[in-house]
């Protein structure tokens, strides 16, 4: 399959891009001996924990919109290919809100951002039935200031993976 | 004297607080002829609460004491809470009531400007209680209205003075009380980034506290159904969120609506409590559905790119109030309850949203977000006469007291170690205060009045 092929090229560039941004990564590995790759840790980048740290699992959004952003893209792009090297894993994109907003709105707010990066993935050719999506307004916030600083962070849609199928 | 059933006390949650509980409201010695009435007029004007004293009422058995001081107390707390009312301490009494039966020395009362009296007594009987009660006006130097009197299990005492409380508001307001009615909240726990919730109902003065559901999964807004006996809500025990409806008698519970790839939240039940009318999610884009209770009839009533959230019915079951952001902001529409076009009916500065018809019909309370604030407001059922009724960092989910005066919301404060509380508040914007609840709470939604 040719496109198969082309995405093996492109996981390999990210994977070695992503290590060298990521010194965090690199040292877990040089911590658990000989410089290898231990299976399941950061360093290995067929593991959850590679696609949470080093690829990123989260993109963030402006206030009150569900367009992905530039640098949302560029991590979407790379999600996107981990997915599909890594065919054993489904995930569940989480949409969330910041406090700002009353919890019914928050909570569909939370579905369209959910959406926009389950759409996103599919686009870039992850099986949709891979992907599911689920809102949780503003009930699960990350950081809990109430300034922007925090509020920024807490407007995100992260994928969350699992191994195996996904269930109903 | 024959004593006429009125009313049935129905047994409300299958609790232990409230089982076997049956009362009977009967007329209590002479009628006495209604005089020049003693009457609060509420209107939105700054008014002078109505003076008033109810001394303990008497026992009239040896194991009745506790109640029949009590009981009193309760009553007062309740008037007095409204705003409506001011207790006269017991300490500036010149009169004794020493009997139930005895002549009312008005000169006393009036005399200390007590402008209604409350008198009543209180028999025990193997566990239950009998509860009789009457109400003056000092000035004019009648009674107002007949003595009525109400028996149940002694374990319902607070029930039987919130439902004297609601005779006596009922008779110098003219209007419907609230104080035998219960509240469905969310009970919340833990830090801010790992709150836990479950499902709580308590006394609408934050009594009788019994939970509905553990803290296992998330659960958000339930609302009552029109009967009182079972509540809609929104529960992620699935992983998704999903209308659940709960039988409040037997606590169980089930989930209304599951369909592959969807959420659905932010039901209502139809006044006539035989439908449902939610939100769903599908494929990012959320809109407005109605179903049968007991499952299918399922009907989409908006279909549109944009957030159509957060409905509720008119009090004849005719339209629908909800909130859209199809304009660019949330704002506030009316549709017929079948669908079809809809009305916008918010005009102001900010963003609307939560939008509840009132019982009485004529008004609409909503949360409004306007430059970094948020308040609870009320407008007429065409947009006209916006008023706001609070102000704060975060106030949102207002819930109509069963006669239409008050409404309770959650106010949740600013920061890392802000939680949620429930206030209340009339609809003048009077009278602001805080519901005790054991620890942080959210998303109350008032009962109808008790029968």
């Amino acid at each position: 399959m040719k496109p198969f092929a082309l995405t093996a090229v492109l996981v390999g560039v990210l994977a070695v891009a992503g290590c060298s941004k990521s010194p965090g990564a690199l040292d877990a590995g040089f911590g658990a001996g000989a410089g290898g790759i231990v299976p399941g840790s950061a360093s290995d980048p067929s593991s959850p924990a590679y696609f949470q740290q080093t690829i990123g699992d989260r993109v963030l959004f402006a206030v009150d919109q569900s367009t992905v952003s530039p640098e949302g893209v560029d991590v979407l792009n790379k999600q996107a290919v981990w997915l599909m090297e890594n065919p054993a894993f489904t995930a569940v994109v989480e949409g969330h809100a910041d406090e700002q907003g009353t919890r019914e709105y928050n909570l569909a707010l939370g579905a369209r951002r959910a959406s926009a990066v389950q759409n996103f993935l599919i686009e870039r050719g992850v099986a949709p039935n891979r992907l599911k999506t689920v809102s949780y307004g503003k009930e699960r916030p990350l950081e809990i200031c109430s300034d922007e600083i925090c509020y920024a962070k807490n407007r995100r849609a992260v994928t969350v993976l699992a191994a195996g199928g996904l269930t109903s | 004297m024959s004593l006429t059933k009125l009313m049935g006390l129905t047994r409300l949650t299958g609790a232990a607080v409230l089982a076997g509980v049956t009362a009977l409201i009967a007329p209590v010695g002479v009628t006495a002829a209604w005089a020049e009435p003693l009457r609060i007029e509420i209107t939105d004007g700054v008014i002078e609460p109505l003076p008033f004293a109810a001394p303990a009422f008497q026992a009239e058995t040896s194991g009745a004491g506790q109640y029949a001081a009590e009981i009193a107390r309760l009553v007062a707390a309740d008037l007095a809470g409204t705003g409506l009312f001011r207790e006269i301490p017991p300490s500036a009494f010149i009169s004794n009531v020493t009997s139930f039966a005895s002549p009312v020395a008005y000169e006393d009362w009036r005399a200390i400007n007590a402008q209604a009296l409350i008198t009543g007594a209180v028999s025990e009987n193997g566990g239950n209680i009998s509860v009789k009660f009457r109400v003056f006006d000092v000035f004019s130097g009648q009674q107002l209205g007949d003595g009525l009197q109400f028996g149940g299990s002694a374990t319902a005492w607070r029930r039987m003075a919130h439902k004297v409380a609601d005779v006596v508001y009922s008779r110098i307001t003219g209007e419907s009380g609230y104080f035998d009615s219960r509240v469905v909240f969310v009970s919340e726990s833990g830090p801010k980034n790992a709150r836990r919730k479950r499902l709580a109902v308590m006394d609408y003065d934050g009594a009788n506290v019994q939970f509905l559901t553990d803290s296992s999964s998330l659960v958000l807004a339930p609302r009552f159904s029109p009967a009182g006996d079972k509540v809609l809500y929104t529960s992620y025990e699935t992983g998704f969120p999903q209308v659940n409806v709960l039988d409040v008698n037997s606590v169980t519970k089930r989930i209304l609506s599951s369909k592959e790839g969807t959420m659905t939240f932010a039901p209502r039940f139809s006044p006539d409590g035989s439908r449902v009318v939610y939100s769903l999610s599908a494929g990012g884009n959320t809109d407005i559905y109605t179903m049968n209770v007991n499952g299918g009839g399922e009907q989409r009533l908006t279909s549109s790119p944009s957030i159509e959230t957060a409905p509720s019915y008119s009090p004849d079951g005719q339209y629908i109030v909800f909130e859209s952001d199809r304009s660019g902001t949330q704002q506030l529409y009316i549709m017929s309850a079948g669908g079809g076009e809809a009305r916008r009916i918010s005009f102001g500065p900010g963003r609307y949203g939560t939008p509840v018809w009132s019982p009485r019909g004529d008004l609409i309370a909503f949360t409004k977000q306007n430059s970094g604030r948020f308040h609870i407001g009320v407008m007429r059922t065409d947009g006209s006469e916006e008023r706001l009724l609070t102000a704060s960092f975060l106030d949102e989910g207002p819930t109509w007291s069963p006669n239409g005066r008050v409404i309770m919301f959650t106010r949740e404060s600013q920061g890392a170690s802000g939680a949620p509380a429930l206030y209340s508040v009339d609809i003048s914007g009077r009278n602001l205060r805080r519901v005790v609840t054991d620890g942080p709470a959210s998303d109350p939604a008032w009962s109808p009045l008790l029968k």
